[in-house]
């Protein structure tokens, strides 16, 4: 499936800000089934000490600064991406037991498990707590295999939390989370992942979009999507493997990767720090629109 | 939950999680599996060594007396420097750290040894962070456990691959030691991310020198000047621009930090500028210095700031102290830092059980100086000794965690010490359990009697070339009691000089660089940082300010006493104009202007009192004289030698101890007039002494333009009131003494008051220091002195907002503005003319900010709101 994909960010400042510097992570990486045809990032105002380098992670960072006073600030990402499906059945190595999995995890140290290690301890806005083995227990009974253990977990978190967008903020902790069962995709993310890696699993976080399709007979509405979040499960062999607790599915064709990280702090679309500026105010608005595919 | 309840509940998840932990590598931390191995080592050794003998018996000749006469002499010179006493402390209480005079001596054997363990410490520990922000070998070879990098919060991940291609990663390096019986050091500490306390280690030296110079003649003492020679040249070579004169600063949190006192020290030791985030800006990839000339590239910062705040848009964005955009800079090679931002990962008790086994591995050799035996409790065993053994062992976190210190067991309860058990349970990776073993001590001087303490010595090194080079000395931190068992990180009570002895006899080694006979050296003038500048500015501005409260603070008290002799009510309506004038002129209101104005009229002792005693209120003398101190600190090394002397001798003895019944009594009045004398020894000192380049012109403007205002002020609230010819001629003759200049208008006017003659002196006297006109003709003077940014022909906006103010006073006739008509109660033309003076000055002073300062503006993270949020 072929995507053309418009992220739209605009801070509009109640004073002028006088300088300020950011760092984007809105181009789309390429992943084993994800292709980047084209990326672009337009600033506004005109950028200057603009570089694009990849983070730790391998995710696509571009850091500029505006130089010069301004009350309004708009970053447009506009990327064609290709995403191949996904075949449906797990792959063989997903046989292999959450125990076995964990325990690979302690004590292997081949390059493969090694790449894995990152994503196996607390991160800024996910820590390990008894509460968090408590809600992945009922999903891990003895000798389970990884992925059919995952997506238990998966279905328990969209049938149990509620999608509340009012409810949680970006500091709500996922204790509170956990306790109120309610949140939002990232919360979701989060949620997931925080469960596996209190078991001693690596998990990371997603970051991206989804594409959604209008009810039958209406329009699509354009810039009315937003960004989108998920989580992975590193399986020996057969690598990271996407869950989305949020739509209870595996990613497939309609999920569109841009980068990962332990958390949400590792990704966060686009982040900066301004001089001055009074109160600000974020527009964001996002559009995936299917293209048609004339690679196949 | 009980821990027993608890762990009977335990899940299978957890089983499995305990049984992989069970087959975590253990390899790499070295197990003492009994306690006191430590003590074993240590011969009974309670008495003194040789160096100690020699040096008791010359104490001894001094006898006790002397000897506490000569360490408050001592105490006093640190007190002056600000090591014990914290201009900027909101409480304005002193440091309770006492001087010890009795040095630590260590003899040049065992410092050879000790030198040779700590150089190959930090050679190390250098391999290791290489390691850990490069290709992490460490773990794949099982030699660190992976989460001691990834779980560690010093492990910055922006970091990663951001080292620079130099030779050593860690620039600074610090170890906290500690002395077993037997006279080995242990590391209790490792201190590689902010080495603190070099710059004590240098005052304690300079003020035992110059307290007790006879002791040095006794021995061979190693000079430290030598480290800061190194540590100097280890900073040019970090330059990978300018590397013949790299522009190097040392970065500070600011005045409010504990130990902004050792930033300010060593940075006016090194020659440096300090700076704060604010000061700093990152364009195109470089860092620059804001400075009264425009912005000046940076080649090297020695920060002190912690790392995780060095750049709040990679690092913590709530971080006010940092330089935005710093970590790109570093990325991109146009700055080096010292030490590298992301060493905090070092800064890990746990990896002090693997050192051993790492140094094996990396260096090939043994670990020469030994630490503290140390169980990470993130592997199985380690961690059921430690639970085992809470009841003797301390108990770290790996990194700070929120709330929790340590656990020192025989300060806990029973019950305290089961909530550690859970949370070490809970998190075993978070923990370390290190045996605090008993240790020698070292005579000290304490509460007038020598007694045995125990210490703890920082040392400190510097990358040079392919190696280190130790501080042949360091910072001794004595117990507070005589019985009290050492712990980490707590404050000493008191520190000690210590002593490095040599061999050689009396070898100088200077600071100074030295220069070839015919060496052309150029000289080097760098513009003024902005924060410096600002600093001077109100350096100036403040001491003119409590001037000039002092002078009119004592012509009302001087009028006061007249009162009480005499009781004539001209005195009193005189009093009742005057005190007006002084709220005006310190803004202190309501005071006698507003609220409550008749009350305080009437009375007006207590409200006296305040402004000149009350350290809380704003404008009060005592304010004003610490607000003075808080400005000139930091640029104490632009001043004159004895400038910052004067400054803090006021800021410390203005503690008029007078009670309201003793206002008017001459008691507050003679305390002023000291005060008067000694404001005169600081702005005759700056005066006389000062090069005049931009500091100097910076802290005459402020000077300049307080007086100006104080002037304003003064004439407004006292003669533009119109009088009666009796009272007016008394209240001119209080304007004329509190501004100094009664002696000068007798002499011109022959004893005839009259209100345009006091006018044409006041106003209008170019070449009179102290009339209105020679303030502005003097800024106008000094400002044209500043440098410019960028050189253009129009004039600037205060070059402008000068020259409007003092052609407005050169075209106004003095003698029109005494004009009135019909039933003025005021002079209306006086009253319109000095407004509009005042506002072109307040106008100037806020141009001069935005202009040469490093204005204050807010910071704010973007992106903090924003999260991702879809659902379909």
């Amino acid at each position: 499936m072929k995507y053309r994909v418009t992220h739209t960010t605009s801070y509009l400042y109640t004073a002028p800000v006088a300088t300020c510097r950011n760092q984007a992570c809105l181009l789309p990486r390429e992943t084993s089934r994800q292709k980047c045809l084209t990326s672009d990032l337009q600033i506004l105002p005109g950028p200057s000490d603009l570089r694009e380098r990849r983070d730790f992670f391998g995710n696509r960072l571009t850091h500029f600064a505006i130089q010069e006073a301004h009350k309004e600030l708009v970053v447009t990402a506009t990327s064609e991406v290709s995403v191949a499906a996904t075949p449906l059945a797990p792959p063989p190595a997903g046989k292999r037991s959450w125990e076995q999995v964990a325990r690979l995890l302690a004590t292997d140290r081949s390059r493969q498990t090694l790449d894995a290690l990152p994503y196996l301890f607390d991160s800024p806005f996910i820590k390990e707590s008894r509460q968090l083995i408590d809600y992945a227990r009922p999903s891990f009974p003895a000798d389970r295999p990884l992925v059919e253990a995952v997506s238990d977990l998966m279905q328990r978190i969209y049938r149990d939390f509620k999608y509340d967008p009012g409810f949680t903020s970006i500091s709500t902790p996922l204790a509170e989370v956990l306790k109120n069962r309610r949140g939002v995709c990232q919360d979701f993310a989060h949620l997931g992942i925080g469960c596996l890696r209190s078991i001693g699993l690596a998990a990371r976080y997603v970051s991206g979009y989804i594409e959604t399709l209008p009810p039958p007979g209406q329009e699509r509405l354009v810039g009315a999507d937003a960004s989108h979040a998920w989580f992975a499960v590193y399986a020996p062999d057969a690598g990271w493997i996407d869950f989305d607790p949020t739509n209870n599915q595996l990613p497939m064709e309609q999920h569109i990767t841009v980068s990962w990280g332990r958390d949400f702090s590792d990704v966060s679309p686009l982040r900066g720090i301004a001089l001055g500026g009074g109160k600000h105010k974020v527009v964001v608005s996002v559009d995936v629109a299917r293209q048609a595919d004339n690679m196949a | 939950m009980t821990f027993a309840a608890r762990q009977a509940g335990r899940s299978e998840t957890d089983r499995v999680k305990q049984e992989t932990e069970q087959r975590n590598i253990s390899a790499g931390q070295s197990f003492v599996t009994e306690l006191g191995q430590t003590q074993s080592l240590r011969a009974a050794v309670g008495s003194l060594s040789k160096h100690e003998q020699e040096l008791m018996q010359t104490i001894d000749k001094l006898g006790v007396n002397r000897l506490e006469r000569r360490r408050k002499e001592a105490q006093r010179l640190l007190r002056e420097n600000g090591a014990t006493h914290n201009v900027f402390d909101p409480l304005d209480t002193p440091r309770s750290w006492q001087f010890d005079p009795i040095p630590l001596i260590i003899s040049s054997e065992e410092w050879a040894q000790l030198e040779a363990g700590l150089v190959q410490r930090a050679e190390l520990l250098d391999l290791i962070l290489a390691d850990i922000y490069g290709p992490r070998k460490l773990i794949e070879k099982g030699l660190l456990p992976a989460e001691l990098i990834f779980a560690h919060k010093g492990f910055l991940w922006p970091c990663v691959g951001l080292l620079p291609p130099t030779e050593r990663h860690l620039n600074l390096y610090s170890a906290n030691l500690v002395r077993g019986r037997d006279g080995r050091f242990w590391v209790i500490e490792d201190r590689p991310q902010l080495p603190h306390g070099s710059g004590y280690a240098l005052e304690n030296r300079i003020v035992m020198a110059q307290s007790f110079p006879r002791l040095f003649e006794d021995f061979q003492v190693h000079r430290l000047a030598m480290y800061f020679r190194a540590l100097r040249t280890s900073l040019t070579q970090l330059a990978r621009h300018n590397r013949a004169e790299p522009h190097i600063v040392v970065l500070t949190p600011g005045p409010e930090h504990d130990a902004y006192f050792e930033h300010a020290y060593l940075a006016a030791y090194l020659g440096y500028p300090l700076v704060q985030g604010g000061d700093l800006v990152v364009r195109d990839g470089f860092v620059w210095l804001k400075s009264v000339g425009g912005l000046q590239q940076v080649d090297v910062i020695l920060r002190r700031l912690n790392d995780d705040l060095c750049d709040p848009l990679e690092l913590r964005g709530d971080s006010l102290f940092g330089v935005p955009g710093l970590l790109e800079a570093v990325r991109r090679g146009n700055v080096a830092t010292a030490n590298t931002i992301g060493s905090s990962v070092l800064e890990n008790p746990a990896l002090m059980a693997f050192l051993p086994s790492l140094s094996r591995q990396l260096l090939g050799e043994e670990l020469r100086l030994p630490s503290v035996a140390t169980w990470w409790c993130g592997q199985p065993r380690e961690r059921d000794f430690v639970l085992d053994n809470l009841d003797k062992l301390v108990v770290r976190p790996i990194h700070p965690l929120p709330g929790v210190r340590q656990m020192v067991p025989w300060e806990l309860s029973g019950a305290e010490i089961e909530i550690w058990r859970e949370r070490i349970f809970e998190a075993p990776h978070l923990y370390v359990g290190q045996e605090l073993a008993s240790l020698a001590t070292a005579p000290s001087f304490v509460s007038d009697r020598i007694e045995p303490r125990t210490s703890i010595i920082s040392t400190f090194l510097t990358a040079q070339e392919h190696s280190y080079v130790a501080m042949p000395g360091g910072l001794t931190r004595i117990n507070a009691t005589r019985d009290s068992l050492l712990i980490p990180n707590q404050e000493g009570r008191g520190c000690k000089d210590t002593w490095v002895l040599t061999p050689e006899p009396g070898k100088q080694v200077t600071f100074w660089r030295q220069a070839q006979p015919d060496q052309l050296i150029k000289p080097l003038i760098r513009t003024l940082p902005s924060r410096a500048a600002e600093n001077l500015y109100w350096t100036g501005r403040y001491a003119e300010r409590t001037e000039a409260t002092s002078r009119l603070l004592r012509s009302i008290l001087g009028k006061l006493r007249e009162l009480k002799e005499f009781r004539d009510p001209d005195d009193r309506r005189n009093i009742e104009q005057l005190l007006p004038a002084l709220t005006h002129v310190t803004a202190t209101y309501p005071g006698f202007v507003g609220k409550n104005a008749a009350e305080k009229l009437a009375d007006p002792r207590e409200e006296l009192l305040s402004l000149a005693a009350d350290s809380k209120r704003q404008g009060s003398l005592r304010s004003t004289l610490r607000s003075l101190a808080r400005s000139a600190y930091p640029v104490r090394d632009l001043l004159p030698e004895d400038a910052w002397r004067v400054v803090d001798n006021m800021q410390q003895n203005w503690r008029p101890k007078v009670v309201i019944s003793q206002i008017g009594s001459g008691r507050l009045y003679d305390n002023i007039n000291s005060l008067v004398v000694k404001l005169s020894a600081f702005s005759g000192l700056t005066h006389e002494n000062m090069s005049r380049e931009t500091a100097w012109l910076l802290l005459n403007i402020g000077r300049r333009l307080e007086r100006a205002l104080n002037l304003i002020e003064l004439l407004k609230a006292t003669l533009v009131p119109c009088y009666d010819p009796a009272m007016e001629a008394q209240m001119m003759e209080t304007v004329l003494t509190t501004s100094n200049s009664l002696i000068v208008f007798r002499r011109r006017y022959r004893s005839f008051m009259q209100l345009s003659t006091i006018l044409e002196l006041l106003l209008k006297d170019e070449s009179y220091p102290r009339a209105l006109a020679y303030q502005l003709h003097q800024l106008q003077r000094h400002i044209e002195g500043l440098p410019r940014d960028q050189p253009t022909d129009a004039p600037r906006a205060d070059e402008q907002l000068i020259a409007r103010a003092l052609a407005d006073l050169r075209n106004i006739d003095h003698r029109q503005l005494t004009h009135l008509s019909g039933s003025d109660s005021t002079y209306p033309l006086l009253e319109k003319f000095l407004m509009a003076q005042k506002e072109h000055l307040d106008k100037l002073s806020g141009v001069l900010v935005q202009l040469y300062f490093s204005p204050v503006q807010v910071l704010q993270q973007m992106g903090a709101t924003a999260r991702q949020d879809r659902s379909s």
